[in-house]
Parts: C-alpha cells; structure tokens; sequence
C-alpha cells in the first residue's frame, strides 16, 4: 500500500501529512494528529462517537477514509471552545449536566453544533431526532435536548 | 475493526473511472461510504482495489426539465432532502428521505450508492421502483439505460456488470397536486426498515383514482410495486373497503425471515404500512377542480 | 461549616476538560515505542487447540511478535486468580490469559499479535492458521442442567457451579396456610453492558528496574494492581495502575480481565511498551454479560392480597468461568424480599456453566432480576385478586414503623440485612401522584381515539448501597492555598471528582475552584476496593469528609494558636481562617500549610504535626439501603406491536444529595439503561454457542428518539450509618425499570391478554399478545 499525501484544513490550519489510504479519518485525526477528542465507539457507522463535521456536515468519520478529506474542511470538538473558554454549546452541556463519562460528548456535540447552524429554532422532538445517530449510555439524553435547547434559545436571544 | 490493506484509486474523471473499471479486476466503488466502509471495518470485504468515485463532479445533481428528473448518482442524500425543487416536484422524496439512516450518514450516502447496494430495507431503491425509473449505466461498451422493473435481480444483486456504472437515475414526475404517501416501521428512528410502504395517488374530479403506483419494500429481498392493487385501485374511491382490499396484497408477497422477524410479522406490518402509506397519499392528492 | 455546596447543583469540574476534546482515555496515550495488539480468539464456542502456526503471520509487515500462553512460561503460568471466591467454588473457574488447550466460548482469546498499527495486527490475525478440534457446546443454561449434557468444561463432570439457596421464615407453614398461591415462570435475556467505550490497557515495563505501569479502562484498578501483582510473583509496589478517564463502565469493568494479564506478560516479553484497544467486535465477544436467568416461582397471598411468600428455582448462566465468582447470583438473591414485608421467602439458585462469554454484574447486578419477578408477582396477585396494582403493594411493603427491617436475607458475608430507614408506601404514592394515575382513564380514552393502546406501569424497589470494607481518601493543602484531595476511588462518569471537591470545600471553607482532585492511581493513593454497587459516595465520599473534617481542625487549631485565641473562635470563609466578628484578623490556609510544611530551625507550634493534610479510611460495614418507585405511561400502536414509553416519574431516596443535578443523571441514565433491558436488548447466541449479535444493527441500544422525559421527585432520608447521610445512587434507576415498562405493558394490552413474564419483549411479542386477548 502506497502512502498519499493530503492537505486538508483541520479547525482552521492547514495540515498536510502522508497517509496510508485504508486509514480512516478518525484514527488520522487521533493519531496522526493527536486530536484525540474524536472518539472511536464502534467502527462500524452506529454510535455517532466519531462524528465531526467535513464541508459543513455532520459525518461520521470512521466511515471515511483519511484520504478523503484531502481539501476538504475539518471540524473536531477541539474547533469549538477551550476548557478556559468554552463555547455556549459547551457551556450549556455542562449547564444541562448533558455529560457524565464524556466519550459520547464529542460526537454529540458536533452532531449538535452543525445541526444548530441550521435550525436555530428546534423542538425538543427535532433534537432527538437528529440525535438518533448518536447513542450515550450514561444520561439518558434528557441533559441533551436540555443543552441543545437552551443553546438554540440563546442563540436566538443573545444577552 | 480495521479495514484491511487495498489499492486506492480516486478517478477524477468519467473517462479515468471506466478506464479503472475495465482493467483493474476485484474493485470496489466507494461512493458515500456508509455500507462500504463498514463492511470494510468489519472485514467483510476485502476488495484489491477501492476506487473512490467521490471526485467526479459530473456525477452528482439533481437536474429537472419539465417532467423529467435526472438524479446524478453520487447526489448525497442530505441533498436530496434539503432539495425544495425536487420537494416540489415528487414530495416523495423529502417523505423518505426523513427515515434513511441519520444525519451523519445522509452527509455522505448517495442515492447511486444505496440503488446499487440494495438492502431490502432501502428507501432510495424503493422509490425507484415506484416512480419507474430509468437506471442510465455506463459501461466499457458504452451507455445503456435499464428499467425499474429489470433493474432488481434478487437480494443485493442490481443489473449492474461487474464493469459498469451507476451514472443517473431518471423518472418522469407526476402531476403537480398528486398524493404521496409513506410509512415504514422501525425499531429505532433510522434503524434498517422491517416494512415499509410509499405510495402515489392521482385522482379524477369526481374524486376517484386515475393512477396509482404502491411500492413495498423491507418484506421481499427486492421492492415489490403492487400491481394488481394498482389497477384494480383505478376508477375507484379510496375508502376503507379499498385500502383492505390493498392491504391484502401485501400481506400476500413472499416475505423473508431472520433471527429477529419472522415472515408472518413482516407480513402483517407490510399490510400496515400500505394501508398507513395510501391513506396519506389520499388525504393529500389534490383534486383538480 | 459551610454548608455551600453539599445540596447544590454544582456544575462538574470535570465538564470543562471533557467538553473541549480534553479527555485522556487510554486510546488517548501514546508512549514512545508502543506496539499495538490484537487478539486471535476462538471462532467456536467449545473447541480443543491442536496447534496454532503463526509463521506466515509473523514475517507480515509491522508485525512484531505473536504469543501464545506458552511464550509466557517463564514469567508467569497458571489461569487468572478469582475474583471473588467462595467456598462453595471448590476449585476456582478461572481462564487463562491467553487459552492453552481447551477454549470455552466463541472469543476466548488464544494468542497475541504485536505490530506497529492495529490495522498491521489484525491482518497477522488473518494469517495465523489455527487447529481447533470442535467440541460439543451447551448455549443454554437450561440445558447444561440437563443430566445428559455436554460437559462445558472437559474437566467438570457437573455444569452447575453450585447452588445458593435463600431462606427465610417457615415457607411451608405460609404456603399451606396462605389463602391464595400463584405460580409463574421468568425468563430474564442477556444483554451486555455496552459503555461507549470498550475495554482497553496499555503497559509499559519499565526498562532499569523492571516495574510495571499499566493504564487501564477499569472500575478497579486496585484489584488488577493486587491480582496481577499475586500472579506474576511480584510485589503490589512494583505495579502502578491507573484508570485514566474511562468511558463508562457500568460493572464489566470491574472485572480483571484475560486480557489485561496477556497485555502485561506480552510487555514484559518484548520488552516495549504495548497497547491493546477492545474494539466493539470484541466487546460483543469477550467483555462480560449479564442474565440468562430462568425462575420458576410461587407466591402466596392472603385474601386480602398481602404477599406473604415467594419459593421456587432459578437457573442461572453463569457462562464458561465464574471470574467474579457467584456475586451476580448472590446478588439477586440477597435481593429478596425487595421493599415486601415476605413472612417466608425460599429460592434455590442453580449457578450454570455455559459455553458462551461470562456473566457478571451489569447496572443492578442482579437486582433488577429479583425486582422484576418480585414485581411481576405482584401485579399478579392484583390480577387474580382483582385489586389495584398499588393496593397489594399498600398491603405487602415493609411499613417505615417496621425499620430498621431485618428481612431475613444475607449479605455477602452472610451478615443478616437489616433496611435502616425508608417510606416505601409514600415513594409510590408521590410517583402516582405525580404521574397523575387519577388522570390516567381519561388519557387512556384519548389515546384509543388515536387508535393507541395507553398503560400504566409501576414497580418499586431497595437498593443496598454502600459496600464495605472501604474506600479512602486524603485531603491536603499545599502551601499555596489549593485543596488536593486523593482517593483511590475510580470514575467512569459518576461525577466523583466534583462530589468529593463540594465535600471538601464545604468542610475547609474554601471556593470549590480552590479544590482538585486525583484519583484511580494506585501510585498516589496506597488503598482501594472498587467502584461498584453504588458504593463510592458512601465510602469515598465518607473519606473525604472525615479526612477534611481532620484537616480543618487542624488549621484551626494552628491559627488558634497564630492568632492567640481559641479555636471555637474562627470560622474559615474562603480560604481564610478569621476570628468571628473580628474582621481584618485572619490566617490564611496558605499560611497554615506553610508553616506545617516547615523551615529549617523552625519549631512547629506545640502538639502538631507536620503537614496541613489527613487521611481516612471509611469502613462501611453496614449496608445503607436506597429505595424508589417507578411509573410510567406506554403507547401501543396495535398495528405495529411498537411500544414507546412516553412518560416516566421515578420517586428516589438515596439519603442527603450532595449534588442533586448528578443524582438525577445518574438516576435517568439508570433508567433509560432499564428501558433498554425491557424493549431492546437482547444479546442472542445460536445453539452452537456462537453469538448471532454482534453488532449495533442488530444489538440494539435505547437512542434519543425514542426516550421520554424522565420526571424525579426526591425524597432525602438521611442515612444513619455513614457521616455524610449519603445513601449511593448509581443503579436505582435501572433495577425497577424493566418491570415497570413491562407492567405498562400488560395494563395497555388488557385483562385478557397473558401476563408478561419475560423481557426483552418485541413489537412480534405484543402482537401476539393483543392476538390472544381477543380470542
């Protein structure tokens, strides 16, 4: 297998780097990158632990190689705040208590942050629908929809 | 679950893809990648050659010119949903659409992608068969074009040739004020159908039905239009009587069975799901005036 | 004391790091020279390896080394230590690291592949040519019970592991006399614990002195550092152990694991660092499970509808090892009664062997199985009688004047359980009354307008919580002013760490930033047990406060003594020990510590020691017991046979709440967990043995969309037996709520349908049901 080489923009650098083509984009993102906020759960499309957003959408990388995301645009959770500074998203979540072991947390907040970019008005039943590709196994969601809520409302409102 | 070592190709032309098609042998096309990958993570697979058709643009579109509409195979799934043109023109669509997979895999899965497959439980196939379309194929001898009815050959197994391509799929829309109607059940929001049903109504202003076309998939390996339904439905007013008498003939397809259904249920719910799929199409046709 | 934010919803410390991709799990460490392994493991459930050649494997690009059991010979030997042991395990039903000759479930792993990716390791598996000789299988425990059966393990003439037999009061005597008996079969499915994050450990060994570290995704890495230590000849201090954050656990990580030891032994070979990641493939195959249950019961009542006595049988899958001995068994047993007053109660537990994965605890560990059937039953009786559900539970519940109620179950240890406090009747009646049941009739008319099938479901249960011996902590202030608190005590999302920091600084007086705290490392922290049965805020939490209870009288005392006045003096706001009443004369904490940390010639002040920190060791040696009632509400639509649970209101008393945002996540997560083990997961293996599930299309898992609002109503009894109040509030959302859905269920189908005695039930089950209700 022959190494490619791609250049991609992650969080708003530009990286380039050399990959093997079987490679998927969350373990290059993981390892390659040492981004290691994108969590890998189940590797075979399901648990939404992988999601980040590629062009503006929602994507679940496991399901993707590494070397298609050669010029494309790549949003980790580490794109959204930082622990000092996190975004109203972030802030929510932890607000909402929408987080316990935190592994889900990732996926799900891209999952969220690309969905809100779009919808900013939802219902509590439009936000678990767009999270039935993300499955927790601690909160039982409510914190969730709790976050993406008041997010969405502040959002709308700001102070 | 990591895929194992293949030879990637990534054409970024039509020609480039037919010329990798015709010579490389045991090649796999990755289109949106969500069937694929998955199957490659599991090593289900294990293809010598994946050959990325993700950068051709050609490829992907929605395009509508009177009453025909072309659909580009690798036309991502998000973007048929969020499609007001193709809402417009077969509502059917956004219908679907809303149940196939999640968010996340709607960004990548493609129409092509899910036609060629061809799980049982696929919406995209299902509305192909609905709407008659036209599969347009490009293969090393050239263009052809191959009909709903010929294009399902058993489970997972489309008309496709080892050799050739997906390129477009054709239908002729029905008329503006047509009834669609859609239902399916699953276990889980996006999880694989066990049944599902769509259905097209056109009425004459007495009210009765000048054209039905009722799809069932999920049940059989392959859609299944409902033929008699269809004709016997014409001429008639939808009512309870009639949407039973429908009903019947999808409990009467030759349903499989797995570890988790059985046939009978599967049968059942495909009576469910067409009486559920032809209410709504006639609660919303339109009757001209 | 301030009591500033023991009750308070406090926003967790943990948030901020995990929110912003932060998180260190052990997928998370990279060390310099890491090799990546992968298992081979054992593609049938019952088989003898008759060779294994790993030639072609080993010259594979990237692969470094593929081991079996036998690679290993002179470091360690032998199969894993027990757990859990118990007398009646003659000898104990363990695996080796690595199978040798004889494999016993489908994933059992066999050998090792070490290579510079995963990727690279798993393509070595391929290659490896093994010979596996196909024995006969049992997959059903039912069936290893039979005299006939195939042998699960070659070795053990019987597959019944032991039987645990519960007895209380004169059975016969209340069955002769009773005025009705009612007899009813259970059958419990299995299902695993599917944390989003697999299992996982790196070790590495270090190269001078030959000691071990390993990260590990673990509830106990206590017990790895002490069972591996025994294992490889070693002392506990020449292994450090750390469960870095860990993506839930939920009882399977309790475990020590197969691979944990083969990982270490593999690092000690090659001499290199080595990682190993489960993905969830494996998960499916070789993390432990829970139920496989059968129970054959009888109940007797009076004529008023008081339950009096339960007696019968289970068979219990204990899978192809008893890693943690009979605890999952024993557990469902020291369940009984639950929250009934039984005059008699007799269950025989037949512990099997299976030829599938083990079982062990999974959230409730067996409680939810005894709550379920004692649940069950009682809808019963109502059913017979022709009694409201809530009315025979009126008539059957252990009153509160009754406590401290010893019902005559047994601990563990055999210790006799005696329930400390709690009001059972006004938990069900505030759930009912919250869930409106008044309303429920008009509710249930509307919905048949829609054409749904409305219920009502309501189960009730105790949880003990709290388990011994112990768990410690240590609480210090550094020179600078900030609170360290140190415990062995493990996380898996629980929130321990902002639990722990609101305990301390309520007790020193400081703002809760001033507060961390480390945990899990066996480095840092010389004791712990294990994060189990709901037991840490108990225990840890305990520890935390006396140990900071210490810490504060110290500082008093020595600012007391800076200051020249007395101690009940002073108060601590902030961080600064002033004099109450005097404003501008305080001591800094910072201060204190640093006079306790010394200077050269510098005499401390008298009858202190050094250091401004203390440590405390919680023994909890008695049991403090949660209870809670559950109701919610189910919609059928008759067409499909789908059930979706559209409201839910759980009435919950775990004792004082330190934080009551991380009680009510921990009890919705327990509960959405329940709805998952009554509507959707069923783990299913084939009559060879081999698992037909194995992934999430067909494995399913509750998911946002289908999940109702979770309503809580809190009643807070304190309990007596720890000093904090604290009762634990892990698992009591989940141990009532597959018999409440399941209730729900059998009230929206009717009178006339069967009763339902099995869960999970499918959208195929409750058509059947409706089916048969009508004829």
């Amino acid at each position: 297998m022959t190494a490619r080489n791609i250049t991609l923009q992650v969080n708003g650098r530009t990286v380039e780097a050399q990959v093997e083509p079987r490679t998927n984009l969350a373990d290059f993102l993981r390892a390659a990158l040492r981004l290691t906020g994108t969590h890998v759960g189940c590797e075979h499309g399901v648990c939404g632990a992988c999601t980040v957003i590629v062009d503006g959408r929602a994507t679940r990388s496991c399901l993707m190689l590494a070397v298609q995301a050669d010029g494309a645009e790549v949003e980790t959770v580490e794109s959204l705040g930082r622990a000092d500074a996190l975004s109203p998203l972030q802030q929510a979540f932890s607000d909402c208590h929408a987080l316990q072991c935190g592994f889900c947390t990732p996926g799900m907040l891209m999952t969220l942050e690309s969905y809100l970019r779009d919808h900013p008005a939802p219902t509590r039943d439009e936000i678990r629908d767009v999270l039935s590709g993300n499955i927790c196994r601690c909160t039982g969601y409510q914190g969730i929809v709790d976050a993406a809520m008041q997010t969405a409302a502040s959002r709308r409102s700001p102070r | 679950m990591k895929a194992p070592d293949f030879s990637y190709h990534d054409p970024r032309t039509l020609a480039d893809l037919m010329s990798l098609l015709a010579r490389l042998d045991d090649a796999k096309l990755l289109a949106g990648g969500q069937s694929l990958m998955a199957m490659l993570n599991l090593r289900l697979l294990a293809p010598e050659h994946v050959i990325d058709i993700n950068r051709i643009p050609e490829l992907a579109g929605i395009r509508v010119d009177g009453d025909t509409v072309e659909i580009g195979a690798m036309t991502r799934q998000a973007d048929l949903l969020a499609s007001d043109v193709l809402a417009q023109v077969a509502p059917i669509f956004r219908k679907a659409l809303a149940h196939v997979g999640h968010v996340q895999t709607r960004s990548r899965g493609t129409i092509g992608g899910s036609c060629c497959h061809l799980d049982p439980a696929a919406e995209q196939p299902a509305l192909c068969a609905l709407l008659d379309a036209e599969f347009e194929i490009i293969g090393p001898d050239g263009a052809r074009t191959v009909a709903a009815a010929d294009w399902f050959q058993g489970y997972l197994q489309s008309a496709l040739d080892e050799r050739e391509l997906l390129r477009a799929i054709r239908f002729r829309s029905w008329p503006q004020g047509h009834g669609a109607g859609f239902e399916e059940y699953a276990r889980r929001r996006g999880d694989f159908a066990i049944a599902g049903a769509a259905a097209l109504l056109d009425s004459a202003p007495d009210r009765s039905i000048s054209r039905a076309a009722i799809v069932v998939f999920g049940v059989e390996p392959s859609p299944v239009r409902l033929a008699k339904a269809e004709q016997a439905l014409v001429g008639t007013q939808l009512d309870r009587a009639t949407i039973e008498l429908v009903m019947e003939e999808a409990r009467a397809l030759d349903a499989m069975s797995d570890a988790h259904v059985s046939a009978d249920y599967r049968l059942h719910l495909a009576g469910v799901v067409t009486g559920r799929a032809l209410s709504e199409a006639g609660s919303l046709v339109e009757v001209a005036p | 004391m301030s009591t500033r934010y023991f009750g308070s919803p406090v926003a967790r410390i943990e948030d901020p790091r995990l929110l912003s991709g932060g998180g260190r799990y052990v997928d998370d460490i990279a060390l310099a020279g890491m090799l990546h392994a992968a298992f081979l493991r054992s593609p049938v459930a019952h088989g003898r390896i008759k060779s294994i050649d790993a030639s072609a494997a080993r010259v594979l690009p990237g692969v470094h080394a593929v081991y079996t059991m036998a690679d290993f010979s002179d470091i360690a030997s032998g199969p894993m230590p027990p757990m859990a042991p118990h007398p009646l395990i003659k000898t104990p039903i363990t695996s080796y690291p690595l199978a040798q000759d004889e494999v016993r479930y489908a994933g059992e792993a066999i050998a090792v592949v070490l290579a510079d990716s995963r990727a690279r390791a798993e393509d070595a598996l391929a290659a490896i040519e093994l010979d596996i000789e196909h024995l006969e299988a049992v997959a059903d425990a039912r069936m290893a019970a039979v005299s006939d059966a195939p042998r699960v393990h070659l070795s053990r003439e019987s597959n019944l592991i032991a039987t645990l037999r519960g007895t209380h009061g004169k059975v016969d005597q209340v069955f002769a006399g009773a005025a009705h008996r009612f007899t009813e079969s259970f059958a419990l499915h299995r299902g695993g614990c599917h944390s989003m994050e697999c299992r996982g450990v790196v070790v590495d060994v270090d190269a001078h002195t030959g000691a071990l570290s390993l990260w590990t995704s673990s509830q106990s890495p206590y017990m790895v550092r002490r069972f591996l230590a025994a294992y490889l000849g070693r002392d506990e201090a020449e292994l450090r152990v750390v469960a870095p954050d860990v993506g839930g656990g939920f009882g399977p990580k309790a475990n020590v694991y197969p691979e944990e030891f083969a990982i270490a032994l593999a690092a000690i070979r090659c001499g290199r660092p080595v990682k190993w990641i489960e993905d969830r493939q494996e998960h499916f195959l070789a993390t432990t499970q829970q139920r496989d249950q059968f129970w054959t019961l009888e109940v007797a009542c009076d004529s008023e509808g008081r339950m009096l006595g339960v007696r019968g049988r289970v068979v219990h899958d204990n899978g192809a090892y008893a890693p943690y001995g009979m605890i999952l068994p024993a557990t469902a047993l020291a369940s009984f009664p639950g929250p009934y007053a039984l005059d008699a109660f007799d269950i025989a537990i037949d512990v099997m062997l299976t030829n599938l994965v083990p079982t062990t605890p999974v959230r409730g560990a067996g409680r939810p199985n005894t709550a379920f059937v004692l649940e069950r039953l009682a809808d019963r009786i109502a059913r017979e009688l022709g009694l409201p559900r809530e009315e025979v539970r009126r008539r059957s519940f252990v009153r509160s004047e009754q406590m401290p109620y010893v019902t005559g179950g047994r601990m563990r240890d055999g210790s006799p359980v005696a329930y400390d406090s709690g009001d059972y009747a006004r938990a069900l009646d505030l759930t009912l009354e919250r869930i409106d049941l008044a309303g429920f009739e008009a509710r249930r008319a509307a919905a048949k307008a829609r054409g749904r099938l409305l219920g009502l479901g309501l189960a009730s249960c105790v949880e003990d919580t709290g388990l011994g011996p112990f768990e410690g902590a240590s609480v210090r202030v550094t020179p600078a002013g900030k609170v360290v608190v140190s415990t062995g005590a493990a996380s898996q999302g629980q929130g321990h760490a902002t639990v722990f920091a609101q305990i301390a600084a309520d007790a020193l007086g400081v703002v809760l930033d001033q507060v961390t705290v480390k945990a899990a490392d066996t480095a840092a922290f010389p004791l712990g047990i294990s994060t189990i049965a709901s037991r840490i805020a108990v225990t840890a939490g305990s520890s935390v406060e006396i140990a900071a209870r210490e810490v504060r009288g110290k500082a008093l005392k020595v600012a007391a003594h800076m200051m020249e006045v007395s101690e009940t003096d002073l108060d601590i706001t902030n961080g600064e020990i002033g004099v109450v009443g005097v404003p501008g004369m305080k001591v800094t904490l910072a201060s204190v510590a640093r006079t306790l940390s010394g200077a050269a010639g510098v005499p401390l002040p008298p009858d202190i020691t050094p250091d401004l920190a203390a440590t405390g060791y919680f023994e909890a040696n008695q049991l403090a017991f949660a209870y809670g009632s559950q109701a919610c509400e189910v919609e059928i639509d008759p067409g499909t046979g789908d059930v979706k649970v559209t409201r839910y209101v759980v009435a919950h008393d775990c004792g004082r709440l330190i934080n009551p945002k991380l009680v009510d996540g921990q009890i919705r997560g327990g509960v959405v967990h329940g709805i998952g083990n009554a509507l959707y997961e069923r783990m299913m293996h084939d009559e060879q043995g081999q698992p037909i599930t194995t992934t999430y299309a067909d494995y399913l898992l509750p998911v946002a969309t289908e999940m109702p609002d979770i309503e809580i109503v809190h009643l807070e009894t304190p309990s007596p037996r720890n000093p904090i109040g604290v009762k634990g509030a892990g698992e009591g959302g989940t141990i009532p709520a597959a018999a409440c859905v399941i209730s729900a269920i059998e009230h929206a189908l009717g009178p006339n349908a069967p009763p339902i005695t099995m869960h999970p039930v499918s959208p195929q089950d409750v058509l059947r049901w409706i089916a048969q209700s009508k004829t």
